[in-house]
């Protein structure tokens, strides 16, 4: 048994493969429902059933895809230009400060809701920002320096609504204040999916495709991304177009955040609670989507469905909340460890020839 | 009494990958104490043949002899023991270790192998005229050293056939003459070796008989004897090749590219050009000859814009400044030393990478819009120009062959009429067709009146298509030189420091 390289892998067999390493994720996750006590098919069908079969749990679906689809989407940018932002996290309670700013303490106007998504974006695409600046001028790794902005952010937010911005109507909780009715989202009636964040996310997931594939930024971001030093014989700005593209990634982050305070919170609340874990799972989104903006359209729905579905499985068949992270945590790994089938061809055969790259040379 | 066998015989070796067929029914023969040259262009089957030989391949068909008996070669540890010795074309050393160090790997006794095995060095050493210091750091060695060491390698473990993979292709002219020594002194001493290159006039020099490879098969097997280079050129690519690449019109006078006192640092910061002057004309091939590291790659980078300097560089007149893009923009073409890493994105298709250039412009892109159908104007119209065999003008630039990269490369640098091509090694790795094309690409380029700043390690090329030649040594130039006044010998000695200053030069 080993593998052969291949030289040209299509998009079908990138596919097929995606496809299988779902499946493979699924079956282990299958295992992890038998140990504790669940038959996984019942495990599987509650999902479904609490999910997409449920008017209800198809809203929450919808609700956990905005942000899925507007970190996701961003993601898959950097991801391309080989830029590993690993803090949406921080990038989306950002935006959900800003949006706090905007909405708590600027009067009240028309444009109140514009003004928090334009402040989300910029902050989120502030802090995404800091980390290409620290790769830029002193080599700092943007995996690391994103990891640990989150903490940075996190702990920012609690600060302030502890503190500070801490709510005057709110006893001792850690809250802020409500914002105004002019600072909240309209949502479908009796959902919780603020749908111009939806349509925002939606729209923006095309805008980048058409970005990366049509326009001459999409390109510059490409070559970037897949040779940084071709970029450089070919005299391509390469730090304008990191710049742009640490905007834009955590500009959609901090849009989700915006989302999730002026739509469902209403207000600032306990990080934790706003982020969900949302800028972690965007990345299998992305991952998922192997860098097209315009799949994510598809692959953040499924985790969708998986993260509605955990809520479905606590309730249904009292399972720890946690098996959602066992669940992304796998499907992460089974796809990094689909890479290597989608480059190489697994060769069953018992005699042991020699391995030669191939090829007359 | 029956004829001496040969001491090695391949017999209608047949070795087939995916595809391909790497070998198909090759014959060769080695005597005792005869030097072979196996010749073919890059594809050819050499390499794979070696490998067979030397017991990394199994064939699919035929029967190799070793002194008329049939014997399987497992793997290269049973070719050692039957004496098939093996030199790399790079030297696969530990760079930490000396030289005895480097050696008693696998051969040396379990107590102080090192030091066990030193008065054995020094003796074959000694023999063979393969002067190394068994106490020397490896990394510290030339090239030519470390290739020495392999030698001995070879030597130590009882080769009688060595197979030498295109051994010159790292030496100065002086170091392969000092190479041929060696083979001259084995080949005396009754050793069998296999000599594989593709550069005709050391084969021409050093070995006995010939077998050239094309496409797998055994297309000649001659003496040296009455063989020509263009013969062998002939049999190698399998139609005729001009060598002859003078032109006939003189170099204009015209400055082009006037460089005053240039100086720059090294990527670790030290010096690595100091105050170079020189002058290129219109129309003229200025040759740059050194040994890696000298400044070469500095010098180009300093002129693409791609490395800060000091000093005065003017193009026609006017200052040249401004990073790579403005002065790609000013007439200044670069084909890079390393065309995988640098000059292409290798997972971008064929017309993607023809558009690094000028993406951004019109025709191909409207304001912040690319224009598809430009885009695939543009590639088939490169494709057509330069001939560029590939299976779409939207495959992946990295399937594509060396020779056919760098044709789009050449397509791409080349598309604006350029005023200065900065060449760096442009035919490195190149087979002999590839290199045919890109030589006459550059020279008819001269004749459109551009200057051509050709940095290579191929003396041969350098003396073929240059007008002029400059030697780089530790940073500061000597030359140029015409390029009629000064012998390939002088180049080499002045590659290595000497001072030098030719009769004819004024």
């Amino acid at each position: 048994m080993r593998f052969t390289p291949l030289l040209n892998p299509s998009r079908w067999r990138t596919l097929q493969v995606s496809s299988l390493a779902v499946i493979v994720a699924l079956l282990i996750v299958g295992i992890v429902f038998a140990l504790s006590g669940v038959n996984p098919l019942t495990a599987y069908w509650e999902m479904l059933r609490g999910t997409l079969l449920d008017s209800r749990g198809l809203a929450e679906v919808a609700r956990r895809m905005i942000p899925l689809l507007l970190i996701g989407a961003g993601l898959t940018l950097a991801f391309r230009a080989q830029f590993f932002n690993i803090g949406a996290e921080g990038q989306l309670l950002f935006g959900a400060m800003a949006a706090g700013a905007v909405a708590l303490f600027l009067p009240i106007t028309p444009l109140t809701l514009p003004l928090m998504f334009a402040a989300g974006a910029l902050a989120g695409g502030g802090l995404a920002l800091l980390a290409a600046w620290l790769r830029q001028r002193f080599a700092v790794n943007e995996i690391l320096s994103t990891l640990m902005l989150n903490y940075g952010a996190f702990y920012l937010m609690l600060y302030l609504i502890g503190g500070p911005w801490k709510g005057k109507n709110v006893r001792g909780f850690m809250y802020s204040d409500e914002f105004a009715a002019g600072a909240q989202l309209p949502m479908i009636p009796n959902t919780l999916v603020h749908y111009p964040t939806l349509v925002l996310a939606i729209l923006l997931a095309i805008a980048l495709q058409i970005l990366l594939t049509r326009t001459t930024l999409g390109f510059e971001l490409r070559v970037v991304g897949e040779n940084s030093s071709a970029a450089k014989y070919a005299g391509l700005k390469t730090s304008s177009i990191v710049t742009i593209m640490a905007l834009i990634t955590g500009g959609l982050a901090g849009l989700a955040g915006v989302g999730e305070v002026a739509g469902i919170h209403h207000r600032l609340l306990e990080p934790g609670q706003i982020s969900l874990g949302y800028g972690f799972t965007a990345v299998i989104v992305a991952w998922l989507a192997r860098g097209n903006p315009g799949l994510t359209l598809l692959t953040a729905p499924l985790m969708a469905v998986i993260l509605a579905g955990g809520d479905v499985l606590k309730i249904s068949l009292n399972l720890p909340f946690r098996i959602v992270d066992v669940f992304s945590g796998v499907m992460l790994l089974c796809l990094i460890a689909s890479e290597i089938f989608i480059t190489n061809k697994l060769v069953w055969s018992r005699a042991v020839k020699p391995t030669g790259s191939g090829g007359a040379s | 009494m029956t004829p001496v066998p040969p001491l090695l015989e391949l017999i209608g070796i047949t070795k087939r990958f995916p595809g391909v067929i790497a070998n198909d029914g090759v014959n060769l023969e080695l005597r005792r104490g005869e030097i072979l040259a196996l010749l073919g262009e890059n594809g050819a089957g050499k390499s794979t043949l070696m490998s067979i030989l030397y017991g990394l391949y199994r064939p699919d068909e035929g029967e190799i002899r070793l002194a008329g008996q049939p014997v399987q070669i497992g793997s290269p540890a049973l070719a050692l023991r039957m004496g098939i010795g093996l030199v790399p074309q790079h030297p696969v050393l530990v760079g930490r270790h000396t030289v005895a160090e480097n050696l008693a790997l696998g051969v040396g006794a379990a107590v102080m192998p090192a030091q066990r095995l030193e008065p054995r060095i020094r003796a074959l050493a000694l023999e063979y005229g393969l002067a190394v210091d068994p106490r020397a750091r490896v990394s510290d060695l030339s090239p030519g050293e470390k290739q020495r060491v392999e030698i001995l390698r070879a030597l130590l473990r009882g080769a009688e056939v060595l197979i030498l993979d295109e051994p010159t292709s790292v030496l100065t002219p002086q170091e392969a003459e000092s190479l041929f020594g060696v083979m001259r002194g084995l080949r005396g001493a009754g050793k069998s070796l296999i000599f594989i290159s593709h550069k005709l006039e050391e084969v021409l020099q050093i070995c006995d008989t010939i077998t050239v490879l094309r496409r797998g098969r055994v297309v000649g097997n001659l003496p040296v004897l009455g063989a020509t280079k263009e013969g062998l050129a002939e049999l190698m690519v399998g139609r005729s090749v001009n060598f002859e690449r003078k032109r006939v019109s003189p170099v204009c006078d015209m400055p082009l590219l006037e460089v005053t006192d240039l100086s720059a640092k090294s990527a670790r910061g030290l010096p690595a050009l100091r105050d170079l002057s020189f002058t290129l004309h219109r129309g003229e091939v200025l040759g740059v000859a050194g040994v890696a590291g000298n400044g070469q790659s500095e010098l180009i980078e300093v002129l693409a814009g791609l490395r800060p300097s000091t000093g005065r560089v003017m193009l026609n007149g006017r200052k040249l400044e401004g990073g790579a893009a403005q002065r790609f923009k000013a007439g200044v073409a670069h084909i890079p030393e390393d065309r995988i890493q640098m000059g292409i994105v290798p997972t971008m298709s064929v017309a993607e990478n023809l558009t690094l250039r000028e993406y951004g412009a019109a025709p191909l892109a409207n304001g912040f819009w690319k224009d598809a159908n430009a885009i695939d104007q543009n590639a088939q119209g490169a494709v057509k120009t330069f001939d560029i065999a590939t299976p779409s003008i939207h495959t992946q630039a990295r399937l594509l062959s060396g020779g056919n990269i760098q044709k789009v490369i050449l397509a791409r640098e080349l598309a604006g009429n350029p005023k200065l091509i900065l060449a760096v090694h442009p035919t490195y790795g190149l087979d002999i067709g590839a290199t045919d094309s890109v030589h006459r690409t550059l020279l008819e380029r001269t004749t459109r009146g551009a200057g051509v700043l050709l940095v290579s390690e191929d003396l041969e090329e350098l003396m073929s298509l240059s007008d002029s030649i400059a030697v780089l040594y530790h940073g500061s130039l000597h030359g140029p030189f015409p390029v009629n006044s000064v012998t390939k010998q002088q180049i080499g000695l002045m590659m290595t420091g000497a001072n030098f200053e030719p009769v004819g030069a004024a």
